[in-house]
């Protein structure tokens, strides 16, 4: 990959800034991730944000939830685009894992996060 | 039961609507009433992806949503219908008299349109329509999620 991939983090109210910060403190790196909220859009003008965030880098959107207005907006946009991918249901776990992985083509990028995700649900005993 | 909540939103199927109002109203159906996403196979699985299985998504044009009212209205579920914009409502309600009441849930900023409410923006024209609803006896009130207090159309509009 000739540029790093962005992650574009979209949610509800101020998930995506809380977690772009906690991903700041964790490992320093200020500049993989932009924060989009759906506050005060309809699909129209969400859409309009995520187009700003993206830019013309390859991306992944990570969606807070797997339906809704967040995810309605992303897949329309990454519908056709090779060098954007959509994750939902994003957390801390999955975006420290992609902040080192930026190298990665978007797709690549997604699994692995995906994964880390994924792995981080549990419910250890108490 | 029958269609508990006739509802104008943008953003459509969504968080407020699925859980918000689905929830507390132990929702069996949805019903969402737009040409573009009646026409769109992907999209309406994208509407659907959001939506507990135990929920049925029923994706409807204007006029099938015109002929099918009765039959929603006798669903023995409890159902939501959900419109994008204005027009549509006033359509239904136009040959129906079935839509007593109409929630606001959520009409954004758009050119031609001010604000007047958080999350509801009107154009004059707009707030004409609702107007003359209101003169026919359709009750319309904004209301985001149902914790918040219905707010009455004369006082926004």
């Amino acid at each position: 990959m000739s540029e790093a991939t962005r992650g574009v983090i979209v949610s509800h109210a101020a998930v995506a800034e809380a977690l772009l910060a906690a991903v700041a403190a964790i490992t320093g790196v200020s500049d993989a991730l932009v924060a989009v909220s759906n506050d005060g859009c309809d699909s129209g003008a969400l859409a309009e944000r995520l187009a700003r965030a993206i830019g013309d880098k390859p991306a992944i959107l990570f969606v807070d939830l797997p339906g809704g207005s967040c995810l309605t907006s992303a897949v329309r946009l990454a519908k056709g685009k090779t060098d954007v991918a959509v994750i939902t249901g994003v957390n801390l776990a999955m975006l420290l894992d992609f902040v080192f992985h930026r190298d990665l083509s978007p797709a690549e990028a997604a699994r692995r996060a995906a994964d880390a995700g994924t792995r981080a649900i549990r419910t250890p005993a108490a | 039961m029958s269609i508990a909540l006739f509802r104008i939103d943008d953003r459509l199927i969504h968080g407020q609507v699925v859980v918000g109002w689905g929830q507390p109203l132990h929702v069996g159906f949805i019903v969402l009433v737009d040409d573009a996403v009646r026409a769109s196979p992907w999209e309406q699985d994208l509407y659907r992806m959001g939506v507990p299985s135990d929920v049925e998504v029923v994706f409807a044009s204007t006029e099938e949503a015109l002929e099918r009212l009765p039959e929603w209205e006798k669903d023995p579920r409890v159902g939501i219908l959900l419109a994008g914009d204005i027009g549509t409502l006033v359509a239904l309600s136009a040959n129906s008299h079935q839509v007593k009441r109409i929630n606001l849930g959520g009409i954004h900023h758009r050119p031609g349109r001010s604000q007047r409410l958080r999350y509801v923006y009107l154009s004059d024209a707009e707030v004409e329509e609702l107007r003359r609803l209101a003169a026919r006896g359709v009750e319309i009130t904004a209301q985001d999620v149902p914790t918040a207090r219905a707010v009455p159309l004369q006082e926004f509009a």
